[in-house]
């Protein structure tokens, strides 16, 4: 026997995978999604930034891909798979070597653009995974900080290369110092 | 920011496609990087948007009669990372990397800015100066338009109101010539302040034997400035002789002020990238 629909008319499912796991929501079709990421999954680690697909804060990867989420409708994604920054470190607690190249080379300090640096990194690296500093910065242009002055983002870029490319320990020996020394003192 | 409501359908098929514009508030979405940013500031509400992200077969680069098709859903990211594109026209790639950003190139499609038509996108420039046609399908079947009358005013087209675009076809840039984009970009959003496309082709003796020329940012709406280019025929690809050949290429358009830039600054800029981008033309068809 066929159920009611019960569904307001205006209403869409969209079934997606994120983090690996299958999502199933009903959207209206003007529903971004960053906040169905963010407001019907609970995944509020993909920020909302300018909203203005500018400043790369709500970056995530859609079917492998850094795209912004705030310039994406959630109907545009249904069938997609998501990977969202909640799913970089590991269950354990283990940063991904990207997150553990930012903690050591301090490349955050509010930490609101840090998420979608790091999956706008992630992508930067799977394409060019020895990358120039000049083509770190052109590569990280779609990714806006206003604390930092990008250099610490810049060198975290490049350590993340050297871990992900094994030319450095996934731990920087430094990093064991409990007393580092301080960022930028002269 | 929210839009307006809508409906939405996601097309799957064109024919489909090309039913659902019946409704006269229709919008297609194919990437959505130019339209999505307008509904979100309500600066376009349309009732339904009819998406052709999910017709098969649509993100293509292909070579075809001596020139680049270029299917409706390809996008930018496609673009740069093209062998057929880097060989037969790499202004089209070098320009692709100028749009926006990375993330943004990963989604907006070269058909779908040719369709937005927005006075600061950059591809509007390097199709006018590549030449070719944008390949169209409606209610009555397909036809292909120029791109020299493709562009009719701000965000408009020559496309009819239930027309989609299913292919760009850009001729490649020929033996012994050789293009350049060069971009003044407002460095938040990255469209072009001014931004100049040039294919230069070189004589045996070396002089510039013919230059297309595109301009966006400028005015309302790109634009090849004819005039230029029949003055760059016969010169010598000298800083001189090109400075005084670009002096005109803002002449006659009604050219755009705003916060960033006065219609002054931007006529200044047009004389300025136009000379680089033809001196740089001509280095690369030297080889």
């Amino acid at each position: 026997m066929a159920q009611t629909d019960t569904r307001d008319p205006g209403m869409h499912t969209v079934t997606v995978i994120v983090n690996g796991t299958r999502q199933s929501r009903e959207v209206e079709p003007r529903q971004l999604l960053v906040y169905f990421l963010r407001e019907q999954l609970g995944l509020t680690g993909t920020h909302v930034g300018c909203d203005t697909s500018q400043c790369g804060a709500c970056t995530i990867l859609l079917d492998g891909l850094a795209v912004k989420s705030c310039t994406i409708l959630a109907v545009q994604a249904d069938g997609s798979e998501i990977k969202t920054i909640e799913d970089f470190a590991e269950p354990s607690g283990k940063l991904h070597p990207i997150q553990q190249a930012f903690w050591e080379e301090h490349g955050l300090q509010c930490g609101f653009c840090t998420p979608g640096m790091v999956i706008a990194i992630d992508q930067l690296l799977r394409d060019n995974p020895k990358p120039t500093e000049a083509e770190v910065r052109r590569g990280l242009d779609g990714n806006l900080c206003r604390c930092t002055g990008y250099q610490n983002i810049v060198k975290a870029t490049l350590s993340a290369s050297r871990k992900l490319t094994g030319e450095e320990p996934f731990e920087k020996p430094e990093a064991m110092n409990p007393e580092p020394a301080a960022v930028g003192a002269h | 920011m929210f839009p307006a409501k809508f409906d939405y359908k996601a097309a799957s098929s064109l024919q489909e496609a090309v039913g659902l514009l019946d409704d006269p508030d229709a919008k297609v979405i194919a990437g959505g990087h130019s339209l999505l940013p307008l509904m979100k500031l309500r600066l376009a509400q349309p009732k339904l948007l009819v998406d052709i992200s999910r017709i098969p077969d649509l993100a293509y680069i292909r070579v075809d009669g001596g020139q680049l098709a270029i299917g409706a859903m390809t996008t930018y990211r496609q673009i740069k990372q093209s062998q057929e594109v880097h060989e037969r026209a790499p202004v089209l790639a070098e320009a692709a990397h100028e749009v926006g950003d990375p993330q943004v190139q990963a989604r907006g499609t070269l058909a779908g800015s040719l369709a937005h038509a927005d006075p600061a996108g950059d591809m509007p420039a390097v199709v006018l100066a590549l030449g070719g046609s944008v390949r169209a399908v409606g209610s009555s079947g397909e036809r292909d338009v120029d791109l020299d009358s493709f562009f009719i005013d701000m965000l408009t087209t020559a496309l009819q109101e239930r027309e989609i675009i299913r292919e760009v076809r850009l001729n490649v840039v020929p033996a012994g010539a050789g293009a350049a984009y060069q971009k003044f970009d407002q460095p938040a959003s990255h469209y072009a302040l001014t931004g100049i496309c040039a294919v230069v082709t070189l004589s045996g003796a070396g002089d510039i034997a013919s230059a297309r020329i595109g301009v966006t940012g400028v005015g309302p709406k790109a634009y090849r400035p004819t005039a230029v280019e029949q003055a760059l025929a016969g010169k010598s690809p000298s800083e001189d002789s090109v400075r005084e050949a670009v002096q005109t290429v803002a002449d006659g358009i009604d050219v755009l002020g705003d916060i960033h830039a006065s219609p002054e600054y931007r006529a200044h800029l047009a004389r300025v990238l136009t000379r680089r981008a033809v001196l740089q033309a001509a280095t690369r068809a030297r080889g």
